[in-house]
């Protein structure tokens, strides 16, 4: 029934898109956070130049991108009703962890949905688990740890040959700076991220047999890709901005440059390996770095066990949403199955939009002193 | 096959450190040598809060320090450009 596969196929192809916007949206914090808290750029001017930066960084390196479409899953054993549901665990897990201020790995969250989904559908073997382990799995362990080693050397380096500076030079200097380093991160988030969803959607285009197996994204690919995320970007998750930028630690802007040089030398190094780690992991590390490269500054050590919580528990959630979805859609059968469990994510989607209209966090009150949780004390004054 | 690449891993760090930490410490020297010369702590004028010192080897150093930053910035995002675009195989 080739009509009704290519119907699947444009489904699958929205619904990565989709995916991809949300992580655009989701990970604006990693570029731009800490720039935000800093003041160091507005609010918009920020989210703006990080979803421009974002398209730009979609073109830069296809690596990551076959890591996904090629290496996680044995593309014979893969069906697009298994990418539908992989996509629906994904972008589930994406939003509950918005909504709750967590910034979770959206990588992880797609990647588990998907694996979820093929465990499903075909059984353990269809994993390629080694892939999994050395690609996935252990960069998401040391990334963070090697981003914190960078970033506290820098936060060392940045204070010390700075001290003679007087404090109004130093942020004046630094803020500047940072802007710069706030951009790399930008691009190398866009190398790394939107190439997860090339990744998933060549692996369609490969199931669907509209590529050979092996290939390469197609342009079209990238570009839609770079597109969606930039606007996702654009657009910008206010809520998990002010978790990074304002609970971890209490940055300034020498902090705020070596946390970022630190993200984006370690992210686009990893990219052009292949590794698909994740951003948010790797700027929770650096951002927890600086916190340790200065003497007396504090980090909320209680704010990133929640994190590191959150993250432990993402690959096995997607993949549980994920397999859940492929068993729904296997149970209905055919295009109808894949149709309901893309009506039922828009339905969460819309629910934990309406949710999080309840306690707003938007440009206006980003900044708002942190007080323990993810929204200001007093949403309502915000709010205008 | 291994399951860690430490050929990878140890240049993810090297570099890293090298990029992530180096680049901007050589841009901190900059500010550092551009904040030197006669016009530190003055009140009032254009500049008062001491970024430019004024001394003119402070500001070719602070620029030859920042001209650095942003050439292995450059170089660096070619060599990813590079690696992540295989030339295909004939």
């Amino acid at each position: 029934m080739p009509v009704s596969n290519t119907f699947i196929l444009v489904l699958v192809v929205i619904t990565a898109l989709g995916f991809d916007f949300t992580n655009g949206f989701h990970d604006t914090a990693n570029a731009m956070a800490t720039s935000i808290a800093t003041k160091a750029l507005s609010p918009r001017v920020a989210v703006g130049i990080s979803g421009v930066l974002n398209l730009v960084g979609a073109f830069l390196s296809l690596a990551v991108a076959a890591t996904i479409a090629s290496g996680l899953v044995d593309t014979k054993l893969v069906t697009l009703t298994v990418v539908a549901a992989g996509l629906a665990g994904g972008i589930t897990w994406n939003l509950v962890t918005w909504l709750f201020g967590i910034p979770s790995s959206s990588s992880h969250a797609l990647i588990g949905g998907v694996i979820g989904a093929t465990i499903a559908a075909s059984g353990g073997h269809a994993v390629l688990w080694h892939g999994l382990v050395s690609k996935v799995v252990l960069p998401a362990v040391f990334s963070p740890i090697i981003a914190a080693l960078v970033a506290a050397t820098g936060t060392y380096l940045l204070y010390r040959i700075s001290r003679s500076l007087t404090e109004a030079a130093r942020g004046h200097g630094f803020r500047i700076g940072q802007i710069g380093s706030a951009c790399l991160v930008s691009l190398a988030h866009g190398t790394n991220d939107a190439q997860k969803t090339m990744g998933v959607i060549t692996l369609a285009l490969i199931v669907n047999k509209s590529v050979p197996a092996h290939s390469n994204a197609p342009f079209w690919v990238i570009l839609s890709c770079g597109l969606a995320i930039s606007i996702g970007t654009y657009l910008g998750g206010w809520r998990v901005i002010r978790t990074l930028g304002k609970g971890l630690v209490e940055i300034e802007s020498p902090q705020g440059m070596a946390a970022e040089s630190a993200s984006a030398a370690v992210i686009l190094l990893s990219s052009s390996f292949g590794y698909s780690l994740s951003t948010t992991h790797v700027a929770t590390g650096s951002i927890i770095g600086t916190g340790l490269g200065k003497r007396g500054a504090e980090v909320r050590w209680n704010v990133a066990g929640r994190m590191a919580t959150a993250w432990v528990f993402t690959l096995p959630s997607a993949a549980l949403v994920g397999a859940g979805a492929e068993a729904l859609a296997h149970g209905i059968g055919g295009s109808t199955g894949v149709i309901i469990d893309l009506v039922i994510l828009v339905a969460v989607a819309a629910f934990i939009y309406l949710r999080s209209r309840v306690n707003k966090v938007d440009h206006n009150n980003v900044n708002d002193d942190w007080t323990g949780s993810d929204a200001p004390a007093e949403p309502q004054t915000a709010a205008a | 096959m291994s399951w860690i690449n430490l050929s990878a891993l140890w240049k993810i760090i090297v570099f890293g450190l090298l990029a992530g930490a180096g680049l901007p410490a050589i841009f901190a020297m900059g500010l550092y040598s551009l904040s030197k010369g006669p016009r530190v702590q003055t009140a009032g004028g254009g500049d008062s809060d001491g970024l430019v010192g004024g001394s003119v080897v402070g500001m070719a150093v602070a620029a030859l320090c920042f001209l650095v930053v942003l050439a292995a910035i450059g170089w660096g995002i070619y060599e990813v450009y590079k690696i992540g675009h295989p030339a295909p195989a004939k």
